[in-house]
């Protein structure tokens, strides 16, 4: 069957979706990452959509609950790379994609889920001050 | 009015809104649309493609580059032999879905269109026009 593949980068999973994907594949790509995340026991997916020239209510639908389910699996969300047209229309079509974090690119979104990771390290370390 | 150029897609497979998507966009370039235009007349159309898809139970769409006096445009056709819709007001407010959307996609359509028809009877189908001008 045909799939959206998903590299593990450390304790991240990042997805570059490429092509313009029918609803079946969307829904396929939420469902892998979520047994990813669990099976990989992934602190954050990054989801780089730069290559995408549309997101209609369907896609946008499915980052929304790709980010969700992986908030309850805590897992962190990041999508990357919306092209300006892409976020214009979106916000006209009445999408405002909340709950969902975005960055500029695949580096500042990195830089995001490794600060997810270090805000915890950190609360850790708060707790054990002899260390 | 004139149309200069006609293009039916049929509706009968999920794959099949792609390539409503990928028409679309074609004609949309050969327009002379923005990238913005370009994009929200897709999106508008892989909106409606899917209503036609799912709750239509398929159909056919018809991309047609018109010309009117100085200004072209592109107008897209939806149609179905559908169950129709019974209340027209209700389908179109944001919000509203008797499915598992979000309700968005005839709202949203419309606001990303310069023109935006729709006809329905229950019974016997429905037929949404868009059309974006240059
Ligand atoms: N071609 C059609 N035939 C029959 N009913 C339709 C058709 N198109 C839309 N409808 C009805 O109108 C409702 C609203 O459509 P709309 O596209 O706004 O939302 P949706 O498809 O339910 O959700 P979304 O588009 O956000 O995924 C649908 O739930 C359905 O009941
Ligand atoms: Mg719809």
């Amino acid at each position: 069957m045909e799939r959206i593949p998903i590299l593990k980068m450390g304790p991240f999973l990042l997805v570059t979706i490429q092509v313009d994907m029918h609803d079946r594949l969307a829904q396929t790509l939420q469902d892998d990452l979520a047994e990813r995340v669990v099976k990989d026991g992934s602190r954050g997916v990054l989801i780089d959509i730069s290559s995408l020239e549309v997101v209609d209510s369907f896609i946008g639908r499915m980052l929304a609950r790709i980010a969700s389910i992986s908030r309850i699996l805590d897992a962190e969300t990041v999508v990357v790379g919306m092209q300006p047209a892409v976020a214009i229309t979106l916000v006209e079509l009445g999408m405002s994609l909340e709950g969902v974090k975005t960055a500029l690119n695949v580096e500042k979104g990195m830089e995001i889920l490794q600060r997810s990771l270090g805000v915890e390290t950190g609360g850790d370390e708060n707790a054990h001050p002899e260390n | 009015m004139l149309t200069r150029r006609t293009e039916t897609v049929n509706i009968a497979l999920e794959e099949d809104i792609v390539r409503v998507r990928q028409s679309t966009r074609k004609l949309a370039v050969e327009c002379g649309f923005s990238l913005v235009d370009q994009t929200k007349m897709v999106t508008a159309a892989s909106e409606l493609a899917r209503n036609t898809f799912v709750f239509g139970r398929g159909g056919t769409a018809t991309l047609q580059v018109i010309q009117d006096g100085g200004r072209t445009g592109l107008r897209l056709t939806f149609e179905d032999q559908g169950p129709g819709i019974a209340d027209i007001e209700q389908a179109m407010s944001d919000g509203y879905t008797s499915g598992q959307g979000l309700g968005l996609g005839l709202g949203g359509a419309k606001r990303l269109v310069n023109e935006f028809e729709i006809r329905s009877k229950v019974g016997e189908g429905t037929t949404v026009v868009i059309t974006r001008w240059k």
